[in-house]
């Protein structure tokens, strides 16, 4: 069984602006799959369907076209099982940002049915590993920095407990100490629970550090797939930023010049 | 039972507790904004030396705070949430619609329930209100179970912000100045014109307010500014029996209608805050 298994997908968005009827596709015939407890990075640039990608996995996007399972489950058709089983970061640290980590965490918490107590027990683990002061786990949300926002959005995806993690950019906007807080902190996740993780993030040395693969995705297609070093030897690179431009820059000028 | 249902309802009484904590000096505010508002619209009554108009007039204020405070907490819900930038994250959690729905109309209940006593309280120092020998408990039992018909048209209501992010707050706002204006909250029906009446009888609020008269005894001839005659409950057994009904009609038609409006929210990406 694979951890996600994603056939053909396709995603458009369609919208009218003065009468003219527009496409975008997001994502055009993606496939790919991650082994349980595999970490596999998407890398892309701006637009090229990461988030998208992430949308449709954590159910909150339908697909036009193709087939997804997580952890065996067909989505949409099991939808619930698959809600109870992930835990999702996004780029916005999405909170009701004048409550207190804490009351957010603990309404979580009871939304995945888990008990004020067992929640806020772990929540504090989860946080005093990340290196947030727990002293300021009853200000306001919207007194926090971001990289502190972002520590508590990732202490949210882990308090179930999920054995899939689909993380969009997790580390953009902290610290250098911060964001090595939490690459420490994933790589001891995925060591101790096993958990699989996606993820995605425009950080090369991250992506080198935590992933096992890592997939190129470009204008909604993924353009190459592999570990780094295949990804560096297919595109003669000496890096993986040189490699990332080789391989998914070229058809980004093409399309500046189309009409 | 506990984890599936219970846990997650109270998940949102929690969350809607403390926010209501949080922002409670616009709690405050509003509520001053309704005591203003039920004073001088009872003060006519009392200008006009007529009791039954006073008490029609403060029934009318008490009813349509509650009613509406009710509506628009479940109406807005959704709206706060897509403007905080939640929306995706309750949205994907394993909780059914109908236990959002529960979780959050269980706050909306009590939270409207405090708010109008509050403005009772202070009504009373506007007003000289004599309540003897009306039937209050009565009263009560009909604002309870009208709550079931405004919780399915504030669901209803609910998904306009989620398909249109720009004008929804408008129309769940428009919808509720036209059950202020056919319900005949401050004057009978009867003085509507003919083309607006029909809907009068579509409107919850109509029915809660004809039973709450009877069970005060605004209208009883025997009822004088010393005392009132109100009517059992066993007298509004019929407004009872159609708010029942509303109920039991727009709750399910509500979680229908949100089904839908989200499985097309997800459909062409509407659950994002931008775009
Ligand atoms: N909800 C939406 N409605 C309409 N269009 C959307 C929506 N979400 C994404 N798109 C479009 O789909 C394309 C892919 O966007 P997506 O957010 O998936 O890119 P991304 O790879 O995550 O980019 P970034 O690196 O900037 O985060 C973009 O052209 C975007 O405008
Ligand atoms: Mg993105």
């Amino acid at each position: 069984m694979w951890a996600i298994e994603v056939k053909n997908l396709s995603k458009v968005f369609r919208k009218t602006t003065f009468g003219r009827r527009q496409e975008e596709w997001a994502l055009k015939g993606v496939s790919f799959q991650v082994g349980v407890g595999e970490t596999y990075a998407l890398l892309g640039p701006n637009g090229s369907g990461k988030s998208t990608l992430i949308r449709i996995l954590s159910t909150l996007l339908l697909p036009d076209a193709g087939r997804v399972h997580i952890l065996g489950h067909p989505l949409p058709q099991e939808e619930r099982k698959v809600r109870e089983k992930i835990g999702r970061v996004s780029v916005d640290a999405a909170f009701y940002k004048k409550l207190s980590p804490q009351e957010n965490l603990l309404f979580a918490a009871q939304l995945y049915g888990l008990s004020p107590r067992e929640a806020e027990a772990r929540a504090m683990a989860i946080l005093e590993r990340l290196g947030l002061e727990t002293r300021r786990f009853g200000d306001p949300l919207e007194e926090m920095s971001r990289g502190m926002q972002q520590k508590v959005a990732i202490a949210r995806a882990l308090l179930i407990r999920p054995p899939l993690l689909l993380l969009d950019e997790p580390t953009t906007g902290l610290d250098p100490k911060s964001r090595r807080d939490v690459q420490a902190f994933l790589e001891e996740l995925r060591r101790e629970e096993g958990t699989t993780i996606l993820l995605t993030t425009h950080d090369m040395v991250e992506a080198e550090r935590l992933a096992h693969r890592l997939g190129f995705l470009a204008r909604g297609q993924l353009v190459a797939e592999g570990t780094a070093e295949e990804l560096k030897r297919l595109a003669g690179a000496l890096d993986l930023e040189e490699a990332f431009i080789r391989l998914t820059g070229e058809g980004l000028q093409e399309e500046a010049h189309a009409p | 039972m506990l984890r599936r249902f219970l846990l997650p309802m109270w998940a949102f009484v929690f969350r809607d507790f403390h926010l209501t904590r949080r922002y409670f000096s616009w709690v405050l505010v509003f509520t001053f904004y309704a005591i203003v508002n039920a004073a001088t619209i009872a003060l006519i009554g009392v200008a006009q030396g007529d009791f039954r108009l006073t008490l029609t007039l403060v029934l009318g204020a008490l009813l349509w705070s509650y009613l509406s405070a009710m509506y628009q907490e479940i109406a807005n819900s959704i709206a706060y949430e897509r403007w905080e930038g939640t929306l995706e994250y309750t949205f994907m959690a394993p909780v059914s619609r109908l236990v959002h729905l529960l979780g959050v109309s269980l706050f909306a209940t009590f939270y409207s329930v405090v708010r109008t006593a509050v403005i009772l309280l202070g009504l009373a120092l506007f007003v000289d209100l004599n309540l003897q020998g009306a039937n209050l408990l009565g009263v009560l039992v009909v604002l309870l179970v009208g709550s079931l018909a405004f919780m399915g048209l504030g669901l209803m209501a609910a998904i306009l912000p989620v398909m249109s992010p720009e004008n929804g707050a408008q129309a769940t706002n428009i919808l509720q100045g036209i059950l202020l204006l056919v319900s005949g909250i401050y004057y009978p029906v009867s003085v509507l014109p003919a083309w607006v009446q029909p809907l009068a009888y579509l409107s919850p609020a109509t029915y809660a307010l004809e039973a709450s008269r009877k069970l005060m005894g605004i209208q009883h001839p025997a009822s004088s500014p010393e005392g009132l005659v109100g009517a059992p409950l066993s007298a509004v057994v019929p407004e009872l029996l159609v708010l029942l009904l509303m109920g039991l009609a727009f709750i399910p038609l509500g979680l229908l209608v949100f089904s839908l409006a989200e499985r097309w929210a997800k459909r062409t990406g509407k659950l994002k805050r931008t775009g």
